[in-house]
Order: structure tokens, then sequence, then C-alpha cells
């Protein structure tokens, strides 16, 4: 059993995918029209056979609720690995994302959250313990 | 300060994570529950669960010396002295004067 798909519900799938792709830097796997919402995945282009991450729709009545439970904790949605946070930190920020929390170290992490413009806080983390 | 807010204060202060979040939120104000659970991790190795640490941060809500807004859409919370210095004013300093030739 291998874990192939995770998903973060996105308010707008469109925007989602500007977003994860042109500013976060994925790339698209699956694209497949689906009634009114698409099959849409995409995976890191250091990992292309890795996890897939799906933008899920959020037009469940009960996601919206679990989305805002979450933002006002500031709780992230998912977590990406980087290998040097201050240096993507710096990009992101160049590009507009907007942090709720700059890079702050957390044991034997660093991490930092963004706002992903689609309802939903996401962390990004650097394994800093044996370093 | 009466003495209900008084109680809450020292309520409040009766426990050393309490204590333990007030002293973060004072080295870095304005932290969502998230932060606070992640540093508390980070500076105890104490990990707590959410629900935990949210109950202990009502307890300082309602002493006063936690205080929130919202960031967005995320709250964050400050640490706020003036309770303290209230109580003191109230009760800690007609003690304190007292002694301080010792």
């Amino acid at each position: 059993m291998r874990i192939y798909v995770m998903s973060v519900f996105v308010d707008d799938q469109a925007k989602a995918l500007d977003f994860y792709t042109a500013k976060l830097g994925f790339i698209v796997k699956n694209d497949i029209p689906l009634g009114d919402h698409r099959w849409l995945t995409i995976v890191s282009k250091e990992a292309p056979e890795g996890t897939e991450l799906l933008l899920e729709p959020s037009e469940h009545p009960a996601v919206g609720p679990y989305k805002s439970s979450l933002v006002n904790d500031g709780i992230p949605a998912a977590s990406f690995k980087v290998d040097d946070l201050k240096k993507e930190f710096e990009r992101l920020r160049q590009l507009g994302v907007e942090f709720t929390l700059e890079p702050t170290d957390a044991g034997p992490v660093r991490m930092a959250v963004f706002d992903d413009t689609c309802g939903n806080l996401i962390q990004l983390v650097e394994m800093t313990e044996g370093k | 300060m009466n003495d209900d807010q008084l109680d809450n204060v020292f309520k409040a202060l009766g426990d050393p994570i309490r204590r333990g979040i007030l002293d973060r939120l004072a080295k870095r104000p304005g932290q969502s529950l998230f932060e606070i659970c992640a540093s508390s991790f980070a500076e105890d190795g104490r990990s707590l669960s959410r629900q935990t640490i949210s109950q202990h941060l009502d307890m300082l809500e309602r002493a006063g010396l936690v205080q929130t807004h919202w960031s967005g859409r995320t709250k964050m919370h400050t640490f706020d002295n003036a309770p303290l210095r209230k109580a003191a004013a109230a009760w800690l300093n007609k003690h304190l004067r007292k002694g301080s030739a010792a």
C-alpha cells in the first residue's frame, strides 16, 4: 500500500492551479475534466513520481467550517519540505506570498506558514536537526 | 480590581504551563494557537494537545492576561501585564512594602 495522493480543499481550482504552479513551482500531473470540476493534481519538480497533491473543490458544506476553523487557530492544511527555508521564504515573499508566520525554530525543524489565497494556510519546513 | 478578578489572576498564574505560555508570549507577541503549541514543544520539549493549550489560553484570557486580535482570519494572542499591576496594587503591594526592609 502506498500514499499516492493527498488533498487540500481550494476555493477556486483555476486560481489554486496558478498559485501552486506559478508561485510555489509545482507541476501539473493530472488535469482531467470531471463535470463541474477537474481531477487536478500537482507534484514537485524535485520528485515528479512522488505523492500527488489534489487541489480539491471546497463545495461540500462541511469544508467551509473545517477550513475556517483551521485558519482561525493558525493551523496549516498541508506541509511542504524545503532544503533552505530562508531562501524559499525570500523568494516567495518577493512574489507577493503572504506569510502568517515568518521562519521560526520549532524543535528539530525550522518552519514558516503562508496563505495559499485559496482558503488555506500552508507550512514550509526545513529539517535542521543533524545539520 | 475586585476579589473575583484577583482570584482569576492568581488562578491563571497558578500553573507552570500557563506561566510558560505567558513567558513565550511576552518574548514574541501575536501568536496563533498553532504557534503557541509549536513553541511550547520547541522550548519545553512538552508536547501538549491543542485542546489543552486552548483551555489554558481561555483561563489566561478570562484573567485578562492574554488579549486577542485578528490578523486576517487568524486569531493572535498577546500577553497583557496590566492585570499583574492591578493585582499588585490591589493586594500584593500592601505586603511587599512591609517586607521591603528584609
